[in-house]
């Protein structure tokens, strides 16, 4: 997976920089923020079974201003589009988007030629880091998404990758 | 040792400022732990061994996060604000005796002085969040305001008791007063039957304590369900890691006054080898207890709150400053 490339840091620390990038990745508070079915299994992973806790990621902050990670969990309506817009905007650098779920990523059993108001992919709102399907995606998914975006973010991967049979 | 003046205030002051420090960052680690295992989850475990680099893996993150300043915030205000919470915790923790010879500054009035400070720290608040002019952080501050006030009266009934029997407001006094073993503190207090009220005093000043702190079940400036984050709604970046450490600062202060005033500070229970080792033990146990409290109960509603206060409290603190005059004066 490509390292990602934070233009919007205005001063560069060299080495230091790497040690930021290893405290945002192990640092990631989502927004509570649901908007359809997958929002039940993002509340599953941090409860007990799965405890996303493990990963420093349970801090789930009412407030945009302080989370660092948006997980987008559900169809977003036409209606929802400028709140979920506007939500994104609200939060400061750096920012990461993790689109769970089929409706998220394009809209889903939702994406039919008759329906008017679903947005087909919430990349088309605004970029998207971590990608995770499914219908909805099970907890051990979006852990594979945190964990996925904390290699994007350090470059190297802390767990072993498991390949599928 | 006699050391120059100014180089022990700045030793004090040095130390004083670690201990805060390090209380905020670890007591929020406490924090995550405790609710993972109230919640039969294992918590932060993965950053560092048992998860204990995960403060510093925040602080690095709070600290290298846009620092927003939103449009139509009062900005000088705005940027005050956090500063000046981090204040009155800070400020109370020179008075406290951690032992006979460890405390920073002994002055006659201690007490008060930390009582006038908590009420500073809760303009901080109201100051956080009238600058930031969002309607979720001023209902949020007012909320908060009039939480505090409700609750400080009651609180310093209580401390009002403790004076008449004692007969200092001087927190090392009261602690000197206290030495001994278990019988000897104010809480389990032979002597003059103090027992049958000091206990009111205790449950009162605790209560009041945990709703002064604003903590869990009298959280209702941050109750996340109705008004977002409360009054650190617009705060980014470290203005909201500065009002985090400030609670946190202010728990390890209301434990250190409970430990003080009831439990006979840096007292042994069985009379051996008195020192700050016991204070420092003491406050940790209390501060298990509010962390404890806070995974246990749910949030109470604003109306209850204060009705708690200003029906319960404050008239069982009156009748209980009677009895306990009467016990000092007839006995």
């Amino acid at each position: 997976m490509d390292r990602e490339n934070v233009p919007s840091s205005l001063v560069q620390f060299a080495r230091l920089d790497s040690l930021i990038e290893l405290a945002r990745a192990n640092s990631l508070w989502p927004m509570t923020f649901g908007l359809a079915c997958c929002a039940i299994e993002m509340m599953c992973t941090g409860g007990s079974r799965y405890d996303i806790s493990r990963f420093g990621a349970e801090v789930f902050r009412p407030s945009p201003r302080q989370s660092d990670v948006m997980i987008v969990a559900g169809t977003i309506n036409k209606k929802l589009e400028l709140a979920v817009k506007t939500l994104y905007d609200q939060m400061p650098e750096p920012k990461w988007v993790i689109a769970m779920g089929n409706c998220a990523i394009s809209g889903g059993p939702f994406k039919l030629p008759c329906n008017y108001n679903v947005v087909e992919g919430v990349d088309l709102l605004f970029p998207v880091d971590v990608y995770i399907p499914g219908c909805p995606p099970r907890p051990e998914a979006l852990l594979e998404g945190i964990m996925a975006l904390e290699e994007k973010i350090t470059g190297t991967r802390r767990w072993p990758r498991v390949e599928p049979a | 040792m006699m050391t120059h003046p100014f180089v022990r205030a700045l030793i004090y002051l040095i130390g004083l400022m670690a201990f805060a420090g390090l209380n905020a960052a670890y007591l929020v680690w406490c924090e995550r732990k405790g609710a993972a295992r109230i919640q039969r989850r294992i918590g932060p475990c993965e950053v560092g061994w048992a998860g204990l680099l995960q403060p510093l893996a925040d602080g690095l993150k709070l600290m290298t996060k846009q620092l927003l300043v939103p449009d139509g915030v009062d900005a000088a205000l705005f940027r005050l604000a956090p500063v000046l919470a981090m204040l009155p915790g800070m400020v109370s923790l020179a008075v406290i005796p951690f032992s006979d010879t460890l405390q920073a500054r002994e002055m006659e009035l201690s007490a008060l002085l930390i009582f006038a400070f908590a009420s500073v720290g809760m303009l901080c608040v109201l100051l956080g969040g009238w600058a930031s002019g969002n309607k979720f952080a001023i209902i949020s501050s007012t909320r908060a305001v009039s939480q505090n006030l409700a609750y400080e009266i009651p609180m310093l009934l209580t401390v009002i008791t403790i004076a008449l029997i004692v007969g200092s407001l001087n927190l090392r006094d009261i602690a000197m007063e206290q030495q001994g073993n278990l019988f000897h503190w104010n809480l389990f207090r032979l002597e003059g039957w103090h027992i049958l009220t000091m206990w009111i005093s205790f449950i009162i000043f605790f209560i009041c304590s945990i709703a002064e702190t604003n903590r869990a079940p009298f959280d209702l400036a941050e109750a996340e369900s109705e008004l977002v984050a409360g009054y650190m709604t617009e705060y980014s970046s470290m203005g909201y890691g500065l009002f985090m450490m400030a609670e946190y600062i202010n728990i390890v202060v209301g434990a250190c006054l409970t430990a003080t005033l009831f439990l006979g500070g840096w007292a042994c229970p069985f009379g051996l080898a008195p020192g700050w080792w016991w204070f420092v033990l003491k406050i940790y146990v209390l501060i298990f207890t509010i962390i404890w409290v806070r995974w246990t109960y749910p949030r109470t509603q604003i109306y209850r709150l204060l009705n708690l206060s200003w029906k319960v409290m404050i008239p069982f603190s009156l009748v209980n400053l009677l009895i306990t005059a009467g016990l000092v004066k007839f006995l």
